[in-house]
């Protein structure tokens, strides 16, 4: 089995007024069955409220399903005894960069980790140092978190879940603060992960440039799961896609437009490289 | 009518050892009207500048004027000013705290010593101008969704009648239809009420589409002002600076180096689209 598996996960939280009366139950994630191997790139797309950040909170098991289940590397996250287990298979990044930092130094925030799962000094040492090499923020590992950029800090914080020696990562949202220079480090510490060291990456963005290289996307509605595909089979659908308040890269907006405007170009352009190749091809 | 920037200058904890220069010798004048971007990596300087033009900070050196009078001398009222001036900060929805939405709206125009009447009106004007429909009136604005608590934060500002709104990053973290529905709103509020707009943001997709001025800021200093194309153009040097141009941009310079003649200060997907149409078909 891969290294994520749901199967019909759902998930309610029942909503109360301020006297704490029920005033209704609502269903955020809504039978979702998916699998993910171990290895992949895998992004999840979907407006605010779709149930994206819900569902990720599941895979190392902040929430746990009010019906179905969930397996991470074989575990059931709503067996208590593989708790800890399962956090450290499973490790997790969110979005505000501020919220994340405990450390007064860079290298005693990404050594928290791997302390608390008891490992010996000496190896704790060597994980900060190679965590840090990782997502290059080595040369700052004496610096204290709090002069570093957005993007720096989100890149101290992956290090310090890689430091836990997790097979998969989940990040929600990790760039929606940065700038894009901070965007563009993270992403890239993200794709080095996934291709130099195979770990699982899942990836929840806002920012479509960002999920091209991935190997495989879903798009998530109402708690379901409305799309599954690789980011060309995707981005093919961009009238669909707005129907789900999302877009599509620029690249690919111009690409459907030029072909609505009579250009014979194939769907689903991720690239300025294949677009500029599709085009010069047409003049000739 | 304008906000002008003369040589302001601003030292964060001046006179300590940690003493470093947020703003460094800007100069700016803002007529009315203009729909203006502004844009900078994180720590180059535009919050703080933003931060100036509604009195929340003083300057170190240097003056500001607001409609030709200096907003830091004596006696000048800021409570006025701050309504003129008009700010919406990052994450505006986590200073919403009333029981229903109408109420949060009131809350600005209430300060403002208006009488009953005319609170409401505002009030009602405001949350018609960004799109929220009477149904949400009376509900609490904590169960409405991100992108419209972010617009009754917009109009609790809008109730104060500002002559200039500012917006720190109005769409950081909205999914692209609650960016798009935002800024579209805000594009179509200042047409028809003609005020100065001035947008934050980390998009140069979004402030290509929208602004008709490009203002970017790089270590406490205005470093470019002028035309979204004429930024664009020095795409090298944002690079640089952490910046970048839309997409769009390096895509017409790369038809451009391959042999297509096309514009390459192009910056929006329409404007592409007809220009790569007319070149392929001459």
């Amino acid at each position: 089995m891969g290294i994520i598996k749901t199967k019909d996960l759902i998930f309610e939280y029942i909503r109360r007024d301020e006297e704490g009366n029920v005033e209704g139950i609502t269903r955020a994630v809504d039978n979702v069955s998916l699998k993910i191997e171990q290895g992949d790139f895998v992004a999840v797309l979907g407006h605010n409220g779709s149930g994206k950040s819900t569902l990720a909170k599941h895979l190392n098991a902040i929430l746990y399903p009010t019906e179905g289940t969930v397996w991470v590397d074989g575990k059931d996250t709503s067996d208590d005894d593989k708790l800890w287990e399962i956090r450290q298979t499973a490790g997790m990044v969110f979005q505000n960069p501020d919220n994340q930092i405990i450390g007064q130094v860079v290298e005693e925030d990404v050594g928290f980790g791997p302390e608390n799962l008891g490992v010996p000094t000496k190896e704790i040492w060597e994980r900060v140092e190679e965590s840090l090499k990782a997502v290059g923020m080595y040369e700052f590992r004496k610096h204290s978190p709090n002069k570093l950029s957005g993007g720096q800090k989100q890149r101290v914080s992956i290090a310090g879940v890689i430091a836990m020696h997790p097979k998969c990562i989940v990040l929600d949202e990790p760039t929606a603060m940065l700038d894009p220079k901070g965007r563009k480090e993270v992403i890239r510490a993200v794709r080095a992960l996934n291709d130099v060291e195979r770990i699982t990456v899942i990836l929840i963005t806002h920012y479509m440039e960002e999920i091209i290289y991935a190997d495989k996307v879903f798009v998530m509605d109402n708690g379901t799961v409305a799309m599954e595909g690789t980011p060309r089979e995707i981005f093919s659908q961009v009238e669909k896609l707005k129907e789900l308040r999302l877009d599509v890269p620029q690249v690919t907006l111009l690409a459907h437009e030029l072909k609505q405007g009579g250009l014979d170009l194939p769907d689903g352009i991720l690239t300025k490289e294949e677009l500029v190749d599709a085009l010069m091809k047409l003049k000739k | 009518m304008s906000i002008i920037l003369d040589h302001v200058n601003y030292i964060y904890e001046e006179d300590t050892t940690m003493a470093y220069p947020a703003l460094t010798d800007v100069n700016l004048v803002i007529p009315d009207g203009q729909f203006i971007g502004l844009i900078g990596h994180t720590g180059s300087g535009k919050s703080t500048l933003v931060q100036h033009l509604n009195g929340l900070l003083k300057p170190t050196s240097g003056a500001i004027y607001y409609n030709g009078a200096d907003i830091n001398d004596e006696g000048y009222d800021k409570k006025l000013l701050r309504s003129k001036v008009g700010l919406v900060f990052q994450y505006p929805e986590h200073q919403l705290f009333e029981v229903d939405v109408f109420s949060d709206v009131c809350f600005g125009p209430k300060n403002l010593g208006l009488d009953k009447k005319e609170i409401q009106l505002r009030a009602y004007a405001a949350l018609k101008q960004v799109g929220i429909a009477d149904e949400y009136f009376y509900q609490s604005p904590f169960d409405l969704s991100g992108g419209q608590k972010r617009r009754v934060a917009i109009a609790g500002v809008l109730a104060m009648k500002p002559e200039v709104l500012i917006l720190d990053e109005p769409t950081a973290g909205l999914d692209p239809k609650g960016r798009d529905e935002i800024l579209d709103q805000i594009a179509k509020l200042r047409e028809e009420t003609g005020m100065t707009v001035i947008l934050v943001s980390h998009s140069m997709e979004d402030v290509a589409k929208y602004v008709d001025r490009l203002i970017v800021m790089n270590k406490s200093r205005v470093v470019f002002d002028d035309t979204p194309a004429a930024v664009f153009a020095h795409y090298e040097e944002l690079e640089q600076i952490g910046l970048a141009a839309p997409q769009i941009t390096y895509i017409m310079q790369a038809l451009r180096e391959k042999g297509l003649s096309v514009d390459t200060g192009i910056t929006t997907v329409t404007e592409a689209k007809e220009a790569i149409l007319k070149a392929l078909r001459g």
